[in-house]
């Protein structure tokens, strides 16, 4: 767009935030007015900064790829990450120690954990996606990103719905549906940012010089594209006042339910699934200097992972007031997509073929691997605990948080921190990362943080779910609930441990980046050097 | 797979075709949740939620209560023995958005009601730990000193009643005087809630604290009906009409 347009344009959205500011019934509504009336004026200043060095921004441009994004999206990935992860560690603690809450509004469970869940999904997996999918387009298409800068506005659009959503949750602003908290502006406004999003991958797709689309961005086209649909309905919602922050959703009771788990499970599927398939296709392949294991796997996985995904919501369900049918309906097809997602993680490992011994000496790919195991075990235990008798026991315990964490800490987390590692050297035009062996320590801290949290709510959800079913034989309930609350205790703190090691594994990741950035080589002994050769 | 190589040159048919495969599931699993005739049982009793207890509702949502609290019993010997009479989809018909929850950080709430006395939950949203000591709850004590905003209260009941909630012109027009009277601010009101919210309603000064209504009033208010409005003696669950 030429400047003087886009002044423009940034100008009268300045002046619509002010009115919204001013306009606004309640004090929240004002403060995200005020919110985006100051990204809007730090958008004019950058604008403003750039206009004069337009010859250096035209040589920029005139550069194969736009890569400038790709590396604000990477550094965005790594401190949102550390961010949502450290929320994680604060909401564990509270649980361990309740006194943590601080009794303030602002700082209890209740608002922190959206929090929480939020930045990890959407700041930290979002950006993550967001990043390495403009990387993967431009390599595999030949293409530079279509649509000019309109890059850099899904980029700093997406930040302004991060700040607005992670505000919103502390200050009280909730429509209270898990993992779509976000009330009805803010939910406006990722739809506009995501429409944009869509254009420019679609755009790019549009533009290539290969004849054919690879097999990574039909994971993440499908996800831009369902994750639209998805959001847009389950969000619907009328405001009280269109000056106000609170709206009601459109769906009631158990239509709403099953709406909010269709979202909400494919949240999983396409936000956290499909679209970090889209990122091990790419970057395993790459790493690992191999081709993808089976074209033929990657065509019948893809079909039947995105067709059999948006059946499985109603597992979140079991043996409530939603209709018997459509409980049962979930539970199979969740049953089955066992099958597709176990294709890819065979087409994910088994690309490893032939090369299995750089998992000694590189390890990048080591984490590479580890995310894709935790992909295949996380998507066995789903399955299983969405059949019905097992959901029985496991459905409002801790078991749950555990399968999530496996998976989200193990594949999402993994896999994204393999694609950072990847992609800042070639970023930055660096021969390799500042510290392999620093890579080595954040895959063993984070493995062994996984296995602390995972066991510990795999054993206490299980607990918890026997101890509310104990009969003794007079035919009495055994525990009553704070007694259940009680045991969880040491468990708590267990899984708080674990996500310290976690999260220190992140900073650790941090540090390296930041080093890597500067410029910076650490003379260090190989990875995996045989035992003969050190001296 | 000689025909897949069309598809892998063409991004709008890809696009195109990836939208026609994830619409298929959801369209399937809900839209018959909306004219299946028996999705939701035909019970006596559950009505549109009082100002009062929306307010209340609303406090709910917004501290995140449904993060550690589910509203949905199982039905299940050990929920029902624990929690009373398992859930049904009417119970929640007027819900929007419903608060089920996924995780049991703290017991289910769906018929809370009545169990317990205004003091005790005042006192335990205060202090949770000062009345159960394995508690790991936050404390809520802000709530008892943060005044209700009420201005805006006929505009939810409007928006609700656009959306499907029966709430009849009358009960709009009257939602301030409804929420005062409810909250024991005005006894005179209270007849004229009860004509608009039915006979069982409950009026009194529920957070405790006098004239001024404050956030805990409503909050307590709404968990004070939780799960109490269904008649269920009169509800026969095996009759055909609710078999699902």
């Amino acid at each position: 767009m030429i400047p003087a347009a886009k002044m423009i344009a940034l100008a009268i959205a300045a002046l619509f935030a002010l009115v919204l500011a001013a306009k606004a019934t309640d004090s929240l509504f004002a403060v995200h007015a005020w919110i985006a009336f100051l990204f809007c004026l730090g958008a004019i200043a950058i604008t403003l900064k750039v206009m004069p060095m337009g010859k250096a921004a035209k040589a920029g441009e005139q550069g194969k790829y736009l890569d400038s994004v790709i590396k604000a999206g990477t550094i965005a990935t790594v401190f949102w990450g550390v961010t949502g992860l450290l929320v994680g560690v604060v909401i564990a603690l509270q649980l361990s120690y309740p006194a943590l809450n601080l009794d303030l509004p602002w700082t209890t469970f209740g608002r922190l954990r959206p929090l929480h869940t939020s930045a990890v999904i959407f700041a930290f997996g979002g950006n993550a996606l967001i990043a390495t999918s403009f990387y993967v387009v431009q390599r595999t298409t030949g293409a530079r990103l279509a649509l000019g800068n309109t890059a850099w506005f899904v980029f700093w659009g997406y930040q302004l719905f991060i700040v607005l959503a992670a505000t919103g949750y502390v200050l009280g602003v909730t429509q209270s549906k898990e993992y779509a908290e976000p009330e009805w502006y803010v939910d406006l406004w990722l739809t506009v940012v995501w429409v944009a999003y869509l254009a420019v991958f679609l755009g790019t797709l549009y533009k290539r010089k290969e004849p054919h689309i690879y097999v990574a961005n039909w994971f993440y086209l499908s996800f831009i594209v369902t994750v639209a649909m998805l959001h847009v309905v389950n969000n619907l919602s009328l405001p009280v006042s269109v000056f106000g922050a609170k709206s009601y959703i459109l769906w009631s009771g158990v239509q709403d339910a099953l709406t909010q788990w269709w979202y909400g499970h494919n949240a999983v599927g396409f936000f956290l699934t499909a679209g970090f398939l889209g990122m091990m296709y790419y970057f395993v392949p790459k790493r690992v200097g191999r081709p993808v294991y089976s074209y033929r796997l990657s065509i019948v996985h893809f079909w039947t992972l995105i067709f059999l995904y948006i059946w499985a919501g109603p597992h979140h369900l079991h043996y409530t007031a939603l209709p018997d049918w459509a409980q049962t309906l979930g539970m199979v097809f969740s049953i089955m997509l066992w099958m597709p997602s176990w294709g890819g993680m065979i087409n994910g490992l088994m690309t490893l073929s032939g090369a299995w011994d750089k998992m000694r000496t590189d390890p990048i790919i080591r984490m590479m691997v580890l995310a894709i195991a935790f992909y295949g075990m996380s998507t066995f235990e789903g399955p299983m605990m969405s059949i019905k008798s097992v959901n029985s026991l496991s459905h409002y315990t801790d078991w749950t948080i555990g399968h999530v964490h496996s998976g989200a800490l193990g594949w999402v987390g993994m896999i994204s921190f393999g694609a950072v590692y990847f992609l800042v050297p070639k970023l930055w035009g660096r021969k390799e990362l500042y510290s392999l062996r620093l890579v080595n320590w954040h895959f063993w801290l984070a493995t062994l943080g996984i296995v602390f949290y995972a066991s510990a709510m795999w054993v206490s959800g299980i607990m918890q779910g026997l101890m509310w079913r104990e009969y003794s034989e007079l035919g009495f309930l055994v525990y009553s609930f704070a007694e259940s609350v009680e045991r969880m205790h040491p468990f708590y703190v267990i899984r708080a441990a674990g996500g310290l090691l976690y999260l220190t594994g992140a900073l650790v990741m941090a540090y390296n980046v930041w080093r890597t950035i500067l410029g910076h080589e650490r003379s260090e002994r190989p990875v995996g050097m045989p035992a003969a050769a050190r001296t | 797979m000689i025909k897949h190589d069309k598809i892998e040159r063409n991004a709008t048919l890809l696009l195109v075709l990836s939208l026609l495969v994830v619409t298929i599931g959801g369209l399937v699993e809900i839209a018959p949740l909306y004219y299946i005739e028996n999705t939701i049982e035909k019970v006596k009793g559950v009505r549109p939620y009082t100002p009062l207890e929306l307010a209340g509702r609303n406090i709910y949502i917004r501290e995140g209560c449904y993060v550690c609290h589910s509203q949905m019993v199982r039905p299940f010997r050990d929920e029902v023995e624990r929690y009373g009479h398992y859930s049904l989809a009417a119970e929640s018909m007027y819900d929007h958005p419903f608060q089920w929850g996924s995780k049991r950080t703290g017991p289910d709430l769906a018929r809370v009601g009545g169990k317990y006395s205004d003091d005790w939950h005042v006192g335990h949203l205060k202090d949770p730990r000062a009345l159960v000591p394995e508690s790991v709850m936050p404390g809520y004590s802000f709530m008892a000193s943060a005044e209700l905003r009420t201005d805006d209260i006929a505009a939810h009941l409007k928006a609700n009643s656009m959306i499907g909630v029966p709430y009849s012109e009358d009960m709009v027009a009257n939602a301030l005087a409804d929420l005062k009277a409810q909250a024991g601010a005005d006894e005179d009101g209270v007849e004229g809630l009860r004509a608009r919210y039915g006979e069982r309603t409950l009026a009194r000064d529920f957070g405790g604290n006098g004239k001024k209504i404050t956030e805990m009033d409503a909050l307590v208010a709404y968990l004070q009906m939780l799960g109490t409005l269904v008649d269920f003696s009169a509800y026969k669950s095996d009759a055909p009409e609710n078999l699902r």
